[in-house]
């Protein structure tokens, strides 16, 4: 056996084995279609398909490809506005996503250092967070809807925000912004007293204090912060492109579950899930690189 | 006579819930200048704290401490403080670390100026080949060079060090005395260093500063160390007053060792109900 080993075929077999089973499990639940053809009473042919088995609506893995071929050969084709291929609906939502996570390590940032350096700004504002933390995105995009309900935002390089794109950005960060917050409040806390006494002795500024002695002191915790924050705000995506009807993975997801067409939901589910992986996995890579610093 | 610097009923206590809890009590001690003092005693017998006092890391209750004619209030790069641990930065490089005192405190002179500082004082400690390098490519003797550049670097009125050369091996330890001992000949600058190493303080100092137990630690004993210099190991440790010293030292940590009964406090009248354990204080728990 230690062929097996030597090639390493352990670490992509076994995945591989895993994929396998799940995709069996799948075919099993899945509904299957018989077709009949009769003679109706005029003698012309009808067909009948008729689904059966322990989910009778669910497409089998074969069928989901059958229906997403397009979506998937052709991932750029926009054929309209909610008829996209897959990775043209995963860029519309990265961008919207980029532009809230942005938002929230703005916010989660300095928020997470006030509360780090401050006991009085911990004791009042620690409790509302813990608090807010767990609301569901769900929750936040109708009050996100009614503050910029009559806000149009136009930016300077000609881009206007509407209402539905500004509480959708307002959601994603809102949402994603505490584990910035958390660790970054961590991180400072857990500044060894040696580097502070250091800037102490020599008596640096306040500005040079936090950019030469506080702040790369608590890079390690901001990026596992900025990790588990990038996390959320892809997950609240799929939330805030349903409820504002935005096209993207999560739009299209929400429209085609509209439209009966379930393959799709399974495909945007993929999507999404391997896309918030890869994201995951590049965080982690930078991640590591400060961890070592 | 006039002394650089003089320690005048410096005291230290911590209000807890059973009262203050006093670490030093009437601390006196007149240095001067061009000395260097060792301050020696049992871990957590207050000598870091006064050290830190000293360092302006951590306040003083009651007393003074009076530098070159000024009262000393809070911290400042006129004191170059060697860490136990070398508190290097480690984000930065060597070089960088050092810098970033020469910044503060030569900044009216001209860059190029200010890098040769920087590179005079590490390649004298031995890091000329390695002051690119960053604190964990370094070994500790080597980031504890950095902090002792760093410290020098800043030409300070008085050199702090906190148990310099406790975190490492004995041979780098002579390695460091030896580094340090050159340095301080060079710049004759006033040092005081605290240490429970007794052939430490007898190879590098003029006096050594015995301290009492805590709590309520103060000068217990001074030693004059007649050792000519510059310094050599072997000449030192050859000496005929050496092993009467060493002996006189160790024989004094002994003595201080059993807290109970306590020879110096057991003649106090007053006693004090003092908490078995020091509260933990961000400088004086490290001793």
């Amino acid at each position: 056996m230690h062929w097996f080993h030597r090639f390493k075929l352990d670490s992509f077999l076994y995945p591989l084995l895993g994929i396998g089973l799940c995709l069996l499990l799948w075919y099993g639940v899945a509904g299957k279609s018989t077709v009949t053809q009769t003679k109706d009473d005029w003698g012309d042919t009808v067909t009948i398909t008729k689904r059966h088995g322990l989910s009778a609506d669910l497409p089998t893995p074969a069928e989901t490809w059958e229906a997403s071929r397009s979506y998937v050969l052709e991932p750029f084709a926009k054929r309209g506005e909610l008829d996209q291929g897959i990775l043209r609906f995963t860029w519309l939502s990265l961008v919207l996503v980029a532009q809230g996570y942005a938002l929230a390590l703005l916010l989660g940032v300095p928020v997470g250092f006030c509360l780090g350096l401050s006991k009085t700004f911990a004791k009042m504002f620690d409790p509302i967070f813990q608090v807010l933390r767990p609301v569901s995105p769900l929750a936040w995009l109708p009050l996100g809807m009614v503050l910029f309900l009559s806000a149009k935002v136009e930016m300077p390089g000609g881009t206007a925000y509407t209402a539905s794109e500004l509480a959708a950005i307002f959601t994603i960060a809102i949402c994603s912004m505490w584990p910035t917050v958390l660790n970054t409040a961590v991180g400072v806390r857990a500044i060894p007293q040696d580097y502070l006494n250091v800037a102490k002795v020599l008596k640096l500024s306040r500005t040079k204090t936090l950019f030469k002695v506080l702040l790369p002191a608590t890079l390690p915790y901001m990026f596992t912060g900025f990790r588990l924050s990038l996390g959320i705000a892809w997950l609240v995506i799929v939330a805030a492109e349903m409820l504002t009807g935005r096209p993207g993975v999560g739009g299209f997801l929400w429209q085609q579950y509209n439209a009966l067409s379930y393959a799709h939901i399974i495909l945007c589910i993929l999507t999404i899930g391997i896309v918030g992986f890869i994201l995951d996995r590049m965080m982690s890579l930078v991640e590591a690189r400060f961890k070592t610093a | 006579m006039s002394h650089y610097v003089e320690f005048s009923q410096l005291t230290k206590s911590y209000p807890t819930a059973r009262g203050p809890a006093v670490i030093v009590k009437d601390f006196n001690l007149k240095i001067s200048r061009g000395e260097f003092v060792a301050l020696i005693g049992h871990s957590g017998c207050g000598k870091s704290t006064v050290l830190s006092m000293v360092a302006g890391l951590s306040e003083i209750t009651s007393g003074a401490i009076v530098l070159a004619g000024k009262e000393v209030v809070g911290a400042g790069p006129d004191r170059g403080v060697v860490f136990q641990s070398p508190a290097l930065l480690p984000w930065m490089t060597a070089f960088e670390n050092v810098m970033l005192g020469i910044d503060q405190v030569f900044y009216t002179a001209a860059r190029a100026e200010r890098r040769q500082i920087a590179e005079y004082y590490l390649s004298i400690v031995g890091l000329g080949e390695s002051m690119h390098k960053r604190p964990a490519e370094l070994s500790q003797g080597m980031r504890q060079r950095v902090g002792i550049a760093r410290a020098f670097a800043l030409s300070p009125k008085m050199l702090l060090l906190d148990e310099p050369f406790g975190m490492l091996d004995s041979l780098t330890r002579f390695e460091l005395q030896q580094v340090l001992l050159e340095l301080w000949r060079r710049e004759k600058i006033t040092a005081l260093m605290v240490t429970h190493d007794v052939d430490e303080a007898l190879f590098l100092s003029d006096r050594i500063v015995c301290m009492t137990d805590g709590p309520e630690a103060e000068v217990g004993d001074i030693l004059h160390v007649p050792f000519p210099r510059p310094r050599e190991r072997q000449a030192v440790m050859e000496h005929p007053d050496y092993y009467n010293l060493r002996e006189h030292l160790i024989e004094f940590l002994e003595i201080h060792a059993h807290k109970t009964p306590h020879p110096i406090e057991a003649e106090k009248p007053h006693q004090p109900t003092a908490p078995p354990e020091i509260p933990s204080a961000p400088i004086a728990a490290v001793s």
